[in-house]
């Protein structure tokens, strides 16, 4: 089941009258998520990710535009009619019932052609527990499991009664790093399996990154840059999402763009082919570092941290926007020892310009 | 770590747990001091008469011998089997009982469909909010000569040039509407059941507003959630009700039918209030009386026998709140 959303906005009227001020939470917002992939809505807290999947939901109205599931127009369709499944973000299970009967909750609340036997309910459920891996737990309360078994209780419920869409708000937040780790797998594995079209909202661009098909990065109630995962890292279209993506985060320099050359503090530190001349903020992936004794970039050496594979530079330089330079180069490098600078050519394709007042791309050839 | 410096750093920690518990002796001296007028209140007026009330039941021929001084009675249970005995004991235990049966259960019931509906109101609710709790601080003989008037067959008024005419009370006239004869429901010669209809009507109405406060309260703690995730299950209304709002507010539910219990087998004004201190209407004086009825007719003249009675009550309440208590136990889930 594919999903179109088509100029879709929320407004949030203000609570104080006098004092105006209406909140624009999602701001014209067009996109159409083929079916079955998993896509990931990306952005800092606030930027409207929630309302926008809520509003998919049916749990708010939006203000103004359409969704679409396959061809049908569900703008209008109450929650109770849209069919979706939603895991919210911290899971909402019922406390009082087992986990046997939250999952057959949903099936249990079916009226007319698609009510099932009692036997189809509890096959049905002990196959959404078993895809999920909690088919030990079902006469447990939610109060006796961990966050992690809670999770998939929450995933088991949505998907049991065959959602058109799955959606996901911050499935991960409440999980420590390492069940974050195992937990995000099993999104991936789940919604391969099941074919559902799943959309998951999370502020964490690792978590985006790592499962989704697409991600659209959204700021402020606008999107940003929709693609997949690779394209947006590699190809960002503005400075916002060239800082969102990546860890460790982008280096943002002061530069400048003069006769086809890049300056950072003086030196000509790449060819930008196709540039106009103007003052520029340019953008360094960590990766985009060559370790070059006669290389222009120069920077103060402040620490070198070994990473086993790689070994990560932190340095700092005058025109950098923030106090340290990070970059990634090979453990095969070596780094002297005692010296006080150290120097860099740079890979021209991890290398992005954006203009100074608006901030967006500037593209030169490569 | 020279010994001297282990002796210094010991002496420093006695100091400092020494000031810690004068600190706490001081704390609970002025905490005792504060709560003193609280204390010397309750033992007079509460602690006294328990202890009182246990000794006057469990001495026999209390009650005929109590004026001559320095007599020793003997102790035994001749009050509690006198009370038993009685006749009119049965009839009281009878109406309190019955009176509980009826009233708990529908104000209960009745109280959860009303907080689900003010809860799920927005507008005017502030106002709502004043008008349901009004019974609460409303003195209940006052309620009840207003219930009396209402549920009168005949009550009288004065017409043009100060003439008696007869009027029936607003009730009758409602009934009167659909073509019902006047229903005999309090006043002299009525039926048993009538006045136990009246009563009930009366103690359910009464008892809203208090029940109504606490499960409000109990849904508006709930999270909204939950709610969400049954829309999104496409959840049916009544369903909603029965399978999350409910058990989520069992334990709200048990506190106050545990409190109604309580309450009902404690009923006396509201009758006061409707029949007066007869217990029952004219021509049949003590018809409605309760347990506590029962023991205030004895506590003039027959102290031993009421302070029996009070016990007996006091038993009754504490095995139904314990029964209530385990029900509500297995009932709830938190």
């Amino acid at each position: 089941m594919k999903v179109v959303l088509q100029n879709l906005t929320k407004i949030f009227p203000s609570r104080n009258k006098k004092a105006g001020g209406e909140v624009v939470a999602v701001n014209d917002f067009t996109f159409e998520i083929p079916d079955g992939k998993l896509v990931g809505l990306l952005g800092p807290s606030g930027c409207g990710k929630s309302t926008t999947l809520y509003m998919i939901s049916g749990l708010q109205k939006p203000t103004g535009g359409k969704i679409f599931f396959g061809e049908d127009d569900v703008t209008e369709l109450s929650a109770e009619n849209r069919g979706v499944g939603l895991v919210f973000q911290n899971y909402a299970l019922y406390p009082h019932m087992t986990v046997k009967q939250n999952i057959l909750f949903p099936l249990e609340n079916l009226r007319g052609e698609d009510r099932l036997t009692k036997e189809e309910m509890l096959e049905r459920a002990i196959y959404a527990a078993k895809l999920v891996q909690i088919d030990d737990l079902m006469e447990r309360k939610p109060s006796e499991l961990s966050g992690g078994q809670q999770q998939r209780v929450a995933i088991a419920r949505a998907l049991v009664k065959m959602p058109r869409v799955l959606l996901l708000d911050e499935p991960l937040s409440n999980l420590d790093a390492r069940l974050r780790l195992q937990t995000r797998e099993e999104i991936r594995r789940i919604q391969k399996e099941t074919g559902i079209t799943t959309i998951f909202v999370t502020h964490d661009q690792e978590e985006a990154m790592s499962i989704s098909d697409m991600i659209v990065v959204m700021k402020l109630g606008v999107v940003q840059q929709i693609g997949k995962p690779q394209e947006v890292y590699d190809n960002p279209t503005n400075l916002f999402v060239a800082k969102f993506l990546g860890t460790p985060p982008i280096n943002v320099f002061d530069g400048e763009v003069k006769d086809g050359k890049l300056y950072i503090g003086g030196a000509a530190v790449l060819d930008v082919p196709g540039a106009d001349d103007q003052e520029v903020v340019v953008g360094i992936r960590p990766e985009g570092f060559v370790l070059d004794e006669n290389g222009p970039l120069v920077c103060n050496l402040k620490n070198v941290e070994v990473m086993g594979r790689d070994v990560s530079i932190v340095s700092g330089h005058d025109s950098s926007l923030s106090p340290i330079v990070r970059s990634i180069i090979d453990a095969d490098n070596k780094v002297a020892v005692g010296t006080e600078t150290v120097s860099f050519t740079l890979k021209s394709h991890k290398v992005f310009i954006f203009n100074k007042e608006t901030e967006e791309r500037i593209y030169f050839e490569v | 770590m020279s010994v001297s410096k282990l002796t210094l750093k010991r002496d420093r920690f006695e100091a400092k747990t020494k000031q810690f518990r004068t600190k706490i002796k001081f704390d609970q001296w002025k905490g005792w001091v504060y709560l003193a007028p609280c204390i010397a209140l309750l033992l007079v007026f509460t602690g006294w008469p328990i202890v009182n009330t246990l000794a006057m039941a469990f001495q026999n021929g209390y009650d005929t011998m109590e004026w001559i001084s320095g007599i020793d009675f003997t102790i035994g249970i001749d009050n509690f089997l006198k009370v038993i005995s009685y006749s009119g004991f049965k009839d009281c235990l009878f109406n309190t009982i019955l009176l509980c049966v009826i009233t708990v259960p529908i104000s209960t019931i009745l109280a959860l469909l009303i907080a689900v509906c003010l809860n799920s109101i927005k507008f005017l609710s502030r106002f709502l909010q004043t008008i349901y709790f009004l019974p609460y601080v409303t003195n209940s003989i006052a309620i009840g000569m207003v219930f009396a008037a209402m549920f009168n067959m005949v009550g009288t008024a004065f017409g043009g040039q100060n003439e008696l005419i007869q009027s029936a009370g607003i009730i009758n006239n409602i009934l009167g509407i659909f073509g019902v004869e006047p229903i005999n429901w309090i006043n002299e010669g009525s039926g048993y059941w009538e006045n136990i209809f009246v009563m009930s009507f009366y103690i359910i109405w009464n008892a809203l507003p208090f029940k109504i406060l606490i499960l409000l309260g109990g849904l508006q703690s709930v999270n909204k959630q939950y709610y969400d995730a049954a829309k999104i299950d496409s959840t049916p209304k009544w369903r909603v009700f029965t399978k999350i709002t409910v058990p989520l507010l069992s334990p709200m539910i048990a506190y106050v039918v545990i409190t109604g219990f309580i309450g009902g087998f404690k009923e006396y004004s509201s009758i006061v209030g409707i029949f007066g201190d007869d217990m029952g209407p004219t021509g049949d004086p003590r018809r409605l009386n309760t347990m506590v009825g029962y023991i205030y007719n004895f506590i003039d003249e027959r102290q031993g026998q009421a302070s029996a009675a009070a016990l007996i009550l006091f038993g009754i309440i504490f095995i139904v709140t314990m029964i209530n208590l385990y029900v509500s136990k297995k009932k709830t889930h938190f």
